[in-house]
């Protein structure tokens, strides 16, 4: 049984990222950190196999960490999905891994997924566009979660905020679906330069600044390959390759005449048309194109890039950013708690039976603890993560945190707003305010912190 | 209903009165208005009579109808209604000449002169036989019981004929040579019988029926396969046993009479088989009713054979659960449908894509191939419109379909094949209703399936089923619309002003192809909403450099002023002339023809087919009611919204109308122009050699 609808899955499970410092260290590639206590990338892979996608390819930069992910899968989903692991060198482009497995794509489309995804978005339904539209991209949007904070991160201070989070700039045409500008907010400087003769093609464009690029591609597969053959300098997904095949699809037009086809994107591959009928008459009057693009002439298929913005109700967020991760470990921990599994208690909380909790302990509503965790007599554990056997004392107040496992967390601390990694150890009384502690970090006693990112390296 | 028609009638008295229509009204006319054009090129070829004579017949029992004192005289009226779309559930696109004998309810003595050449002969001889020649028709039907249909016919005319003599003996013995040599030669015969005992009553039953009020969709759909399969009982055999299979029981003495002779028959016919005395009857209940089971399986088979599943009628609830339940779709169905079009299909617009799109990697035994997804998708979301984009799209689909396709085990590629095709297209229904053309199409495929050799590898059967489709989309779309705009490019001379509807796809090449020709001519392009598919064409010709005029159907009175032809496209042309396409097109033609500018319709032959229809209520496909009500871009036009709230609103949303012959003047096929009586000569001539073989 081939892939099933023609479409291949390439997982970009990333490596090591600078974004994540210091929560991502070598023992814990990206694609492993904790989010409400499973590795981010399980978000991902189930949300493939729930749509039936079980043949994936998950791209890892780096020797080690692809191997760390491996082994996980393989322990996690053996004999549910059909995982190949396929490691690149680190610091390569995302465009560049992809390069790195195009060799194994064969169906014609592929669906490529960043591994730092939490979505419930129905895939099919991309596919689905894709297909329809017989599309070259598909990119999919979601309503940015900064346009509603972004106010909100200016206000509490720039200390607090490592960089606003990238805005994209995204070009819409009237009907909202096709993709007809995009840039990451991070590229523009202060101009947007969008190109005359664009506008003229399509008479009207909306810019979207409340949209987000969620990372989730489907690309035809046969353009896919050209393209990155051809065009050695991309390197990125999201900076090379999409605004380059939407710029090259500007160029064609939908509606302007699709005969310049000798571009460097240019000329779709005449795939399977052995059978195709030639007109041997010279005369013929073509059908005209735009009643079946791509139908009877395969080698005009225009290249269309298309979007599927995820409906209102659905949740999409990337873990890219400290900032987002504390998000989306809140989010998980509340409404989102479905996509976990787990099942939620009476007071809207997860905590493991095997957890142990002292007397006089609150865990509020939409908390998390993992399995084997202690926590001492009159802690207050508020909207936080606790991770798998952590050793907390007595009197301690956890809030707005996300603790990863096995750490241990003396009498008399108190957590606010910070991300503490595995094995960190939290002495009697350290205060830590918007902190992020690297892993194995020991923090002494009566310190305060406040708005640091603490971790070995930076000690040693 | 009845004013509009009355309203047609005053602005064209040539249309012929025959759909809802009181009987009152059709006296006057006895003689329905047969276009002498339908009789004239072929005439003696009675073999496939022209559908327009179909009317002739009904008329006169209508009229007698009318003359008996019936308790309810609805029903008759509609077996009027309903009689000439009965042809409408024959396979789409096939021409099938035993069918179209089965459609048309002439008398014998036109038929059976040169009728089909095993069924009428006999029969020929058989109404002049003689008691005694009873034994010499038992060889006789020895010879022919190899037929199925030829030997029934034959049986159950001599039966009938034995019947009304009252002379058992001696055709007891007739049957029992025949019994005891040829017995599975005559199992379909009695299978036909019962058929055909059956079905006077089920065309008797519906008298005491119309008591409560009305008769539902469904019951009447029974009714009428009833008498379908009557039909095909009937055939072959004389005038009168056709009449009265044909539904029309207004005649109290003709309808009891050969009803209680069927009876007759019926239950004669064990007895012949069983204990070989004169017709009496007392202890022959137990064989009958084993010799029904039997005999009802056969039928069964039989109509199953001769009478493709009828179109779905989406009224009936049944049905729809059923299908329903074999659908990949969930759909709900709309509320608020209009009345007179509830048979159609409508649903939720809206509840159909999400579902389609969650189950777009689904495994499920109901998963289509990935292309004929893909174009349902197109078709559903309307991405792929018109009749030949659909049809070719579908075909590119199947044509990638069979390419992947392997038999499985244990299995025959015909069969197996064709019955995957059958999913897919029901898939594609689900998506969109398909178009007839697309009919015609999928019936082009599937006779070149069932025609495959069967020694023929699985390899060499999907090559040549794909160079048929190649062929097919060359042939019959391709250079059929190459030679449409040829033909059609003569008739545009210089300072013509020409008019058109909507976007048809040939029109827009004539136009361009004149254009290239440096014909000097102006385009005034009508377009209506909801669509508003003109503006597309209007769009590709400006860009051309055309001199265009666009306006709005509620323009048309006052556009058509000064036009010199009308070019229009068409989803159909049907054997009685009527043009089947985009909603408005009657009006314009309509209009076109009240000023007397000459319609030309564009219509490639393969969307051609013998169906006769009259309105366009029987078939036609409902669009998206929430179309009407919203207007782009005007957000101040608001007073319907929220209209499905509302019990006495109805909202309809229709896709297509019927333009009678009489509105047009000529059709442009790649066969060169015709007048649209000459729609079942094409018929007959191109599609005895068609594409098939």
């Amino acid at each position: 049984m081939g892939p099933i609808m023609k479409f291949q899955v390439v997982v970009l499970a990333g490596g090591m990222s600078k974004k994540l410092f210091p929560l991502v260290s070598k023992d814990v590639p990206k694609a492993l950190l904790p989010v409400g206590n499973r590795p981010v990338l399980s978000y991902v892979l189930e949300l493939l196999e729930a749509n039936n996608l079980k043949d994936l390819i998950v791209v890892v930069a780096g020797e080690d960490a692809a191997v760390r992910v491996g082994g996980w899968i393989t322990e996690a989903y053996d004999g549910r999905l059909h995982v190949e692991v396929a490691a690149v060198s680190e610091d390569i482009g995302t465009a560049d891994a992809l390069r790195a497995v195009l060799h194994r794509l064969v169906v014609d489309d592929v669906l490529v997924v960043s591994g730092d995804i939490v979505s419930d978005v129905p895939l099919g339904a991309i596919a689905a566009a894709h297909r329809r539209k017989r599309a070259v991209l598909t990119a999919m949007l979601c309503s940015s979660p900064s346009a509603s904070t972004a106010e909100a991160i200016s206000s509490t201070g720039k200390d607090k905020a490592k960089k606003p989070s990238p805005i994209d700039i995204v070009g819409l045409d009237t009907s909202h679906q096709h993709l007809l500008f995009l840039a990451s907010g991070t590229q523009v400087d202060k101009d947007v330069k969008i190109r005359r003769s664009l506008i003229r093609v399509v008479d009207q464009m909306e810019i979207h600044m409340d949209l987000m690029d969620a990372h989730l591609y489907a690309f035809n597969r046969a353009i896919l390959q050209e393209v990155l053959e051809l065009c050695q300098g991309i390197k990125s997904i999201k900076q090379d390759l999409v605004p380059y095949l939407v710029r090259s699809q500007s160029k064609f037009g939908a509606i302007a005449s699709g005969d310049t086809q000798t571009e460097a994107v240019g000329k779709t591959p005449n795939k399977d048309d052995s059978g195709q009928p030639q007109t041997p008459m010279q005369d013929i009057v073509p059908l005209p194109q735009h009643i079946l693009p791509g139908v009877l002439h395969p080698a005009s298929l225009e290249l269309t890039c298309c979007v599927y913005i995820a409906s209102e109700g659905k949740y999409c967020s990337r873990v890219n950013s400290i900032q987002t991760y504390g998000d989306i470990n809140r989010d998980v921990a509340g409404e989102l708690v479905f996509l976990t599994g787990y099942t939620v208690s009476n007071q809207n909380n997860v905590i493991h039976p095997t957890a142990e909790i002292g007397s006089k302990t609150t865990v509020g509503p939409q908390c998390m603890v993992g399995d084997g965790s202690k926590l001492g007599d009159k802690c207050s554990v508020k909207k936080s993560i606790v991770g798998r056997h952590c050793r907390i004392g007595s009197n301690v107040k956890i809030i707005n945190s996300v603790v990863m496992n096995h750490v241990t967390v003396e009498d008399g601390c108190l957590i606010q707003g910070s991300v503490i990694c595995s094995n960190v150890h939290l002495q009697e009384r350290a205060n830590l305010k918007d902190c992020q502690v690297g892993a194995g970090y020991i923090i002494t006693a009566n310190s305060e912190h406040k708005a640091e990112a603490l971790s070995k390296r930076e000690k040693s | 209903m009845e004013t509009r028609r009355g309203a047609r009638m005053v602005i064209d008295p040539k249309v012929r009165q025959v759909g809802f229509v009181t009987p009152g009204s059709e006296l006057g006319r006895p003689a329905a208005p047969e276009p002498p054009g339908a009789a004239a090129p072929v005439p003696v070829v009675a073999n496939s009579p022209s559908p327009v004579i179909i009317p002739l017949l009904l008329i006169p029992d209508t009229s007698s109808l009318r003359t008996t004192p019936l308790p309810v005289p609805s029903p008759p009226s509609r077996r009027v209604v309903a009689a000439p779309p009965a042809d409408d559930s024959m396979p789409l696109g096939s021409y099938n000449p035993s069918d179209a004998i089965l459609g048309s309810s002439q008398g014998s003595s036109e038929r059976t002169g040169n009728n089909d050449k095993h069924g009428s002969a006999p029969t020929d001889s058989l109404a002049d036989m003689s008691l005694s020649n009873a034994s010499t028709l038992a060889i006789r039907l020895e010879g022919l019981n190899v037929t199925n249909d030829g030997i029934s016919n034959v049986l159950s005319t001599s039966t009938v004929r034995s019947a009304v003599a009252a002379a058992p003996t001696s055709v007891e013995h007739a049957f029992q040579t025949s019994s005891g040599q040829g017995i599975i030669g005559s199992v379909p015969a009695v299978s036909v019988d019962m058929a055909a005992a059956a079905n006077p009553q089920a065309g008797i039953d519906p008298r005491p029926m119309p008591l409560k009020d009305r008769t539902s969709k469904a019951e009447r759909r029974a009714i009428q396969e009833a008498q379908r399969a009557a039909k095909a009982a009937a055939k072959g055999v004389g005038t009168d046993i056709a009449a009265i299979a044909d539904g029309n029981v207004a005649n109290e003495v003709k309808s009891s009479k050969p009803s209680s002779q069927k009876k007759g028959l019926s239950e004669k016919k064990p007895a012949v088989f069983s204990d070989k005395k004169p017709v009496v009857s007392s202890d022959k209940k137990p064989v009958v009713s084993s010799d029904k089971k039997s005999a009802e399986k056969a039928s069964e088979k039989d109509k199953r054979k001769d009478i493709p599943a009828p179109r779905m009628q989406f009224d009936d609830e049944q049905r729809v659960a059923k299908a329903k339940r074999r659908s990949l779709i969930e759909q709900t169905e709309a509320k608020n449908r209009v009345e007179l079009f509830r048979h159609l299909p409508q649903f939720l617009h809206g509840t159909q894509l999400p579902s389609l799109e969650s189950k777009f990697f689904h495994e499920d035994p109901l998963h289509p191939h990935p292309s004929v997804f893909q174009v349902g998708l197109q078709y559903l979301t309307r991405e792929i419109v018109g009749g030949n984009a659909r049809c070719i799209a579908m075909l590119m689909a199947f044509r990638d379909m069979i390419n992947d396709y392997s038999t499985p085990m244990e299995k025959t590629l015909v069969r197996d094949l064709t019955a995957k095709i059958n999913s897919h297209v029901s898939f594609l229904i689900t998506c969109r209703p398909i178009s007839i053309s697309m009919g015609n199409a999928i019936k082009f495929l599937k006779t070149r399936i069932a025609s495959l050799p069967v020694t023929v590898s699985e390899f060499e059967a999907k090559h040549s089923l794909i160079l048929e489709i190649d062929r097919f989309i060359q042939e019959k779309i391709v250079f059929a619309d190459n030679e449409i705009v040829k033909h059609a490019v003569t008739k545009i001379r210089d300072g013509d002003v020409l008019l058109t509807h909507g976007s048809s796809c040939v029109v827009e090449m004539i136009l361009v192809r004149a254009f290239e020709l440096g014909k000097k001519f102006q385009v005034v392009v009508i377009d209506s909403r909801p669509r508003l598919e003109g503006k597309g064409l209007l769009r590709r010709l400006l860009g051309k450099g055309l001199h265009c005029t666009y306006t709005h159907i509620n323009a048309a009175s006052y556009a058509m002023q000064g036009v010199t032809r009308v070019f229009l496209g068409a989803a159909s042309v049907l054997s009685n002339g009527t043009v089947y396409s985009r909603v408005g097109t009657a009006c314009v033609a309509m209009v076109a023809h009240a000023l007397g500018v000459p319609v030309m319709i564009c219509c490639e032959t393969y969307k051609f087919h013998e169906r006769v229809q009259l309105d366009s209520i029987c078939s036609n496909e409902l669009g998206d009611p929430d179309a009407l009500v919203e207007v782009h871009g005007r957000k101040d036009v608001y007073s319907l919204r929220g209209w499905a709230d509302s019990k006495h609103l109805h909202v309809l949303n229709l896709m297509y109308d019927a333009t009678p012959a009489d509105y047009v003047s000529m059709i442009i096929t790649e066969l060169g122009m015709v007048p649209p009586t000459s729609v079942p000569v094409i018929l007959r001539e191109y599609r005895k050699v068609p594409y098939v073989m």
